[in-house]
């Protein structure tokens, strides 16, 4: 019989991120399918209380909290301590949390001290009788695996945008606190700050409804021998003030800069999407100046519906990639989007 | 204060992003279409790793980078005539599949058990770099394990600037949700880091440290122990190409006010 151990951290609110509630309702799911298993819960933050609310009806049969001072911050040795002391204390078999930054860092290091297993990017979960099946992508999104592991604890980091967002589980919880005791060796590593862009400068925006694409064409000599890095510039920061979307660009664009050609200077390896970047989900994504190669599509795996705008009308995006290719000049028409936007 | 580091830098060989991946059945468990032909690079946050790497040790002299490769000797050998000119680094090879489908944790176990191995190794001046996940697997969780088994406790992943600072502690940048850094300090060595991209452009090609590299690299290749892979822990029921390839609708020779209120239309929807 398993032990389904669902293990979220708090935010800087002391609340469940969006994807820890999507795992939950990934959690809620696996406990139904596995016939036998009990569902528990495991929260680490500066206070769990607020957060064991949010999940006071979500089915698990015991809250267990780490919380203090020392776990309100993101760093691996505290965090793989607590994540440890919890999965022991509800003597979980599985172990399932949000692949967020602050776990991805620390769960793996839980797997190894429960001598269990981890595998990570989840994005899909199934029980085939009693055996749990797992969805992953392999070669950065180019092929899907489904996937099972006999050995025991199994730890399941799930990917966001993979399950629906659990709602309704919200009461008054009761939280058994787990104790875990530090040493001044867990406390090496001190968190000083988060660096974030201005709120004009915020160009990523994972809940944004879309991924606006900038290639490398924007900073390619236009169809009047020129460059116009700067009107370039300010249509795509025009376009993303208007439309709330999120900017990625393809590795040739934020590679120009280290080899010293021209930028457009909000653009960083942050901002980078496909093979060596991010796998952003967005429901909708829009393509412009940028050939549509397969390193570069791949991450765009997870968005649902595509468009592109570039000169080629045999550019990668035409072989079946984008839902939509508009074969025309990304300057011009993006120019008039910003237009009709304003107007709207 | 300046510290001699010992820098371990794990990072092996991935298919050439641009190369057409099809997975196939092999005697042990999915694999590549013709796998052994395909042309390889090295891991691309493992490169960016080795060139942080070159440049620390630059800046702390007599600090060492060591380059410890996972992968089939012969294609590391070929992987090792492209990379060996950029940075200086002492090879250690173990000898063993690189493939995406094998367990994180047989392979940081293999490669935890080559750090352990070398010659005159300090923990207190040993930082170990890695790529935040590889380009084949993309668990992102070597690192984390090869920490574990090292006994090291200050972890870091998505890291894409590392200083020193005067007093030996370190200031990271790690890449957190949102388009944003968390900024912490480490103590100092020992540490393990993850790295992302970095802010350093790929090195130009040096013979002369091309020529010094290749003195080390053909006995370490030689040399290579075998990884001992069991390849028994996971079960694969299924490995495929994603079916879905859109009938893209091609919209050409039509006024750009058309083509921006459809688009603005499709926003809105």
């Amino acid at each position: 019989m398993e032990k389904i151990l669902y293990l979220a951290h708090t935010d800087s609110n002391g609340q469940l991120p969006r994807i820890a509630l999507e795992v939950l309702s990934a959690a809620q799911k696996l406990s139904k399918d596995l016939a036998g298993s009990t569902l528990m819960a495991g929260l680490i933050g500066g206070d769990v209380k607020s957060a064991a609310d949010q999940i006071a009806g979500s089915g698990a049969v015991k809250i267990f909290g780490v919380s203090g001072a020392d776990f309100n911050e993101s760093r691996y040795a505290t965090d793989a301590k607590a994540a440890e002391a919890l999965a022991k204390a509800a003597g979980a078999t599985i172990v399932i949390a949000p692949g967020t930054s602050r776990f991805a860092r620390a769960l793996p290091g839980l797997a190894f001290r429960l001598k269990g297993s981890i595998d990570t990017h989840v994005s899909g979960i199934a029980v085939n009788g009693a055996q749990l099946d797992i969805q992953r992508w392999y070669y950065r999104q180019r092929m899907v695996a489904t996937l099972t592991r006999a050995a025991r604890p199994w730890v399941l980091l799930v990917d966001s945008g993979a399950f629906p967002a659990c709602a309704g589980a919200k009461g008054s919880a009761n939280v058994e606190a787990v104790a875990v005791t530090l040493t001044d060796a867990d406390k090496r590593t001190k968190v000083t700050g988060v660096q974030a862009p201005s709120a004009d400068a915020q160009t990523i925006r994972p809940d944004a409804e879309l991924l606006f694409v900038a290639g490398a064409g924007w900073t390619k000599k236009q169809s009047d021998g020129q460059i116009h890095g700067k009107d370039a510039e300010k249509i795509i920061l025009d376009f993303l003030k208007t439309s709330k979307a999120s900017l990625g660009s393809s590795k040739s664009l934020v590679d120009l800069g280290a080899e010293g050609e021209a930028v457009l200077s909000f653009i960083s390896h942050l901002n980078q999407v496909g093979q060596t970047g991010a796998t952003p989900r967005h429901p909708k994504g829009l393509a412009t100046c940028c050939h549509g190669e397969e390193p570069h599509v791949v991450g765009w795996r997870f968005i649902s519906e595509r468009r592109a705008i570039n000169t080629d009308a045999n550019c990668g995006w035409a072989q079946g990639k984008a839902d939509v290719l508009y074969v025309a000049d990304a300057f011009a028409v993006m120019r008039k989007v910003n237009e009709l936007l304003a107007k709207a | 204060m300046t510290i001699a580091y010992q820098i371990v830098v794990c990072g092996s060989l991935v298919p050439d992003p641009l190369q057409t991946l099809e997975p196939v059945q092999g005697p042990t468990g999915p694999a590549l279409k013709n796998e052994m032909m395909l042309p390889s690079v090295l891991d691309p946050w493992a490169g960016h790793a080795l060139f942080e790497a070159a440049n620390l040790a630059k800046q702390n002299p007599g600090s060492k980078v060591t380059l410890i490769s996972l992968g089939p000797k012969a294609k590391l050998q070929q992987l090792m005539m492209t990379i060996a000119q950029k940075v200086p680094f002492e090879l250690s090879v173990v000898d063993g599949s690189a493939s995406g489908f094998m367990d994180s944790g047989e392979v940081a176990a293999a490669l935890a058990g080559a750090i352990q191995k070398l010659p005159g190794l300090d923990k207190t001046k040993l930082l170990v770099f890695g790529g935040c996940s590889s380009a084949s697997r993309d668990a992102g969780v070597t690192m984390q394990l090869i920490a574990e088994q090292l006994g090291i406790s200050d972890v870091f992943l998505g890291v894409d600037e590392l200083k020193v600072q005067a007093d030996s502690s370190f200031q990271l940048l790690e890449r957190i949700e949102g388009g944003q850094y968390q900024v912490s300090t480490c103590a100092g060595a020992p540490a393990v880091i993850g790295w992302a991209t970095g802010n350093l452009p790929e090195p130009p090609n040096n013979p002369q440290v091309g020529m010094a590299n290749m003195r080390g690299i053909m006995p370490a290749l030689q040399k290579a122990a075998p990884a001992g892979f069991k390849a028994d822990k996971i079960r694969f029921a299924s490995v495929e190409l994603p079916k879905q390839v859109r009938q893209t609708r091609i919209v050409k020779d039509t006024p750009v006010d058309e083509i921006a209120q459809e688009i603005v239309t499709w926003i809105k929807g």
